[in-house]
């Protein structure tokens, strides 16, 4: 049996005497779409840093096909290929949105070959239009999509995604969730959330957290009828 | 026996005109996190001001403690209105601007004093200390350091000033909802550190000469000092003077001044690698 | 018009300037007026070399001279033991290039942020200039060469031809290479900004965790930045020990204080503008020093205490803005800021 593709062993991050996330394992297949879900404060947004190198776990380790990469920096982690998209678009401000794009596509790549990726990754995102508009100044949804365009152009074999749909209405995080299935296609996905609208719509495999430690992981459907999920979930998320 | 007692001694004037030359940078950073980079010459005011009040007539001691801080306590209010408060939130503005009213400060007091340097000649004699004698006035300075250390604490801690000003400085929002205003603790607190900038340079200017370029002497060692100390005001301070001072006069006794000052910087340099927030920037927090 | 076309023209023009600067002035400025000159084209290389740090790397370097005077220094220390001023420009060079690689590793891998970065070079360069003021005596020596203190060291040699120790150059020759290096590193920033090197490392300014998260080593990038600008400042200070003499007001406050009112006024992010401004401002100086009673710190501090209260852009952008502003037909209308979703 070969490893997978992105796995945590008993992952712990303590900040002074609180702990954030607590003896964590997970596990992602290659290809595979799986949202992290849970209310705020489950420790979701810790262990995506963890995952994405911007903090350093107390103690476990991370696992990438089974290589230790536990606290390597964000820029190691990357190269290993892993898109990585944060809750706020982390974008080139001053720059042209497609200059950001294809520098995206040009560590790998080289200068013709990440123009075309770059050309590609906005056109697949529908935002081709909007490839000299500096970054700055952009809409939020737009930006949204910039940034998913720059973490796609080149061709990661995981792309994580923290609260793709924050601030979105409804309709926008329904046309979100059907780009991440699209995206899917090409790449693992692994979706940090804490909308279950979105949840519903994605429809996959699901993994919840609550108090730093893992619920229970099981289908959409099995978790968004669990009645322990919606004791810690829906109440709260519903009040 | 008599030779540890001189070092020691030594080491310990070094570390407390580290903590004087600091203390005043320390507040204005730890409390605003505004670096004003015309520290230097806001001592050099203070200076300034001592000299102008005992030539006047007053007792050195009056000049020192008092005319000196009140004068540039009150430069300072003027400064944080006309500069400093349309920049709060714009660190590096905020340095670039207080670099600018240094050297403003340099050139305007060359025009008016001149170049030439003007001294305090230090009071308190010599003492006898064992075997050996010492200058009193570094006695004197050892004694200054530890009570306006102990007035910081005390003004930060039991103050009704010092709560409300740490509380405005965590969350300046809450403060004003509360009936603070925001304005006014930002001057106060700047002020205050102007004040002890300026007292600083008095009580320096018997040991170094008063001379409208003096600050560039001493801000080397007040950044130092306080960047090593990180966040902590008091315990940052104490701290990172103590380590800085001793090596600075070990050095010192060892070779020569520069040469211990280079130490301290070499020192500090290799403690920035490690810890890059400071001494206390782990702590940054809980300590005051 | 292309980025590559464009840095393409900048270039050309550049050298343009640069050819007429060589053919007119040396025979158009008497002798001191040139000497000075080439002291501007010494200043503006300086100015150069932190634009291209702060503008490109993002890295507030407050001292900037640090690197300019150990350049000077080294080129004359090593000029006086090699009797060659050509063979000295090499070890000087490396020995400012070296600092500020060694000085931005500390930095940079430390993870050092901004504010503290200013602050570390600041006292890097004083802690310098004190060290530099105190080598008066017989004891400073390094080989043949006294370090001379406060005086610093007049017997600094001139240039010469390589291999050729007996024909230093004159100052219309010096001025000529200060006019050379000026361009070449003009030429040189534009170019590396069109590299992959370049445009990552001016991306890393504009959002540091983007370039992080796209798999590029910040920290290695900072680095090389801020070991190029050394190295110009490197270069600018043998230019500068050439025109007058190594002493240590190169390391001083004043000037690591003008070199960062140069560029702020002239506009981060751009090169032309902190040369500019650099030329500019110096001509104000020393003809403010020419005032009786005058001095010239003052009008420093007051320039850049202005500066950042009311043009915290700098001038050439703003400049470049009102103009835009002033023919709308070469922009698009303005962008509502926040469009409709689509």
């Amino acid at each position: 049996m070969s490893a997978p593709l992105l796995a945590t062993e008993g992952l712990t991050m303590r900040f002074g005497g609180v702990v954030a996330v607590d003896g964590v394992s997970v596990s992602v297949e290659e290809g595979e779409l799986r949202c992290l879900i849970g209310p705020n404060g489950a420790g979701k947004s810790t262990f995506f840093r963890c995952l994405t190198g911007q903090y350093r776990p107390t103690s476990g380790r991370v696992l990438w096909r089974g290589r230790d990469v536990t606290g390597q920096d964000p820029f190691r982690l990357a190269r290993l290929g892993i898109g990585i998209k944060t809750q706020v678009p982390a974008l080139f401000d001053g720059l042209p949105v497609v200059e950001g794009v294809r520098l995206a596509a040009r560590r790998l790549h080289g200068e013709r070959e990440s123009r075309r990726l770059a050309d590609a990754a906005l056109g697949r995102l529908g935002i081709a239009h909007l490839a000299d508009r500096p970054a700055g100044l952009l809409a939020h949804g737009q930006r949204q999509l910039a940034e998913l365009a720059t973490v796609v152009a080149p061709r990661p074999d995981l792309v994580i995604l923290d609260e793709p749909t924050a601030g979105m209405g409804t309709e926008e995080t329904a046309r979100t969730a059907g780009l991440i299935r699209e995206l899917n296609r090409d790449h693992a996905v692994i979706v940090v959330e804490h909308d279950m609208q979105f949840i519903r719509a994605i429809a996959r495999t699901v993994t919840v957290f609550h108090q730093g430690r893992v619920l229970m992981q099981d289908s959409a459907d099995r978790v968004l009828s669990d009645p322990r999920v919606r004791d810690v979930y829906l109440g709260r998320a519903a009040a | 026996m008599d030779l540890a007692l001189a070092v020691g001694l030594q080491v310990l004037t070094g570390v407390a005109v580290l903590v004087i030359v600091s203390l005043g940078l320390a507040v204005v950073f730890g409390m605003m996190r505004v670096i004003n980079l015309a520290h230097g010459e806001f001592m050099m005011l203070g200076a300034f001001a001592a000299v102008l009040a005992t030539g006047a007539g007053l007792s050195l001691w009056v000049a020192m403690l008092l005319v000196a801080p009140v004068a540039v306590g009150l430069f300072g209010l003027v400064v944080e209105r006309l500069v400093i408060r349309r920049l709060y939130g714009r660190m590096v503005d905020t340095m670039l601007a207080t670099w600018g009213l240094s050297l403003a400060l340099v050139g305007g007091m060359t025009m008016l004093a001149g170049n030439s340097v003007s001294g305090v000649s230090a009071p308190l004699g010599s003492v006898a200390v064992g075997g050996f004698r010492t200058s009193g006035y570094e006695l004197f300075l050892i004694g200054a350091a530890v009570a306006l250390s102990l007035g910081v604490w005390v003004a930060l801690r039991f103050t009704r000033w010092g709560l409300v000003a740490r509380g405005t400085m965590q969350d300046a929002e809450t403060a004003s909802a509360l009936g603070v205003a925001p304005d006014r603790v930002y001057a106060v607190t700047f002020a205050a550190g102007a004040a002890l900038s300026g007292l600083a340079g008095a009580l320096l200017a018997p040991l170094s000469g008063v001379v409208p370029t003096m600050g560039a002497a001493y801000i080397a060692r007040a950044f130092i000092t306080v960047i090593t100390g990180g966040a902590a005001i008091l315990a940052g301070t104490l701290s990172a003077s103590g380590l800085l001072g001793t090596v600075s006069t070990l050095g010192t006794f060892l070779s020569t001044p520069v040469l211990g000052e280079v130490a301290m910087l070499v020192v500090a340099v290799v403690l920035l690698r490690l810890l890059p927030r400071g001494i206390t920037g782990r702590v940054l927090r809980r300590a005051l | 018009m292309t980025d590559a076309g464009r840095a393409g023209l900048h270039i050309a023009v550049a050298a343009a300037l640069a050819v007429a600067a060589v053919l007119v002035l040396p025979g158009a400025l008497e002798l001191f007026a040139l000497i000075n000159a080439t002291v501007w084209a010494a200043m503006a290389l300086l100015a150069l070399s932190l634009a291209f740090a702060w503008g490109a790397g993002g890295i507030l370097c407050f001292g900037q001279t640090a690197f300019f005077g150990l350049g000077g220094y080294a080129y004359a220390v090593a000029g006086i033991n090699f009797g060659d001023g050509a063979l000295a420009v090499l070890p000087a060079l490396t020995v400012a290039t070296l600092a500020a690689a060694a000085l931005g590793w500390v930095m940079f891998y430390g993870r050092v942020g901004d504010v503290y970065m200013g602050v570390i070079t600041l006292t890097v360069t004083l802690i310098l200039f004190k060290f530099a003021n105190s080598t008066a005596g017989e004891q400073w020596r390094i080989g043949a060469a006294a370090l001379g203190g406060f005086n610093g060291i007049p017997q600094t040699p001139p240039l010469n031809w390589p291999g050729d120790p007996a024909n230093p150059l004159t100052p219309e020759q010096v001025f000529v290479v200060a006019v050379l290096c000026l361009f070449g590193c003009y030429a040189a920033v534009k170019l590396v900004l069109l590299t992959r090197f370049g445009r990552v490392a001016v991306a890393i300014k504009e959002n540091e965790l983007r370039a992080e998260l796209l798999g590029y080593d910040v920290r290695a990038h900072r680095l090389g930045v801020f070991t190029i600008g050394g190295a110009m400042a490197g270069l600018a200070g043998v230019v500068f020990a050439n025109c007058v003499f190594v002493s240590p007001s190169m390391f001083s406050l004043a000037y690591a204080g003008q070199v960062v009112i140069w560029v702020l006024v002239g506009g981060v992010g751009t090169y032309v503008g902190p040369m500019a401004a650099c030329v500019a401002l110096q001509a104000l100086a020393s003809w403010a020093g020419t005032v009786p009673g005058f001095d010239p710190n003052l009008l420093l501090g007051g320039v850049l205490l202005a500066a950042v209260l009311a043009v915290p852009r700098g001038l050439l952008p703003t400049a470049q803005d009102l103009l835009g502003r002033l023919r709308p037909s070469r922009r698009r209308p303005a962008e509502p800021k926040i469009a409709p979703a689509e």
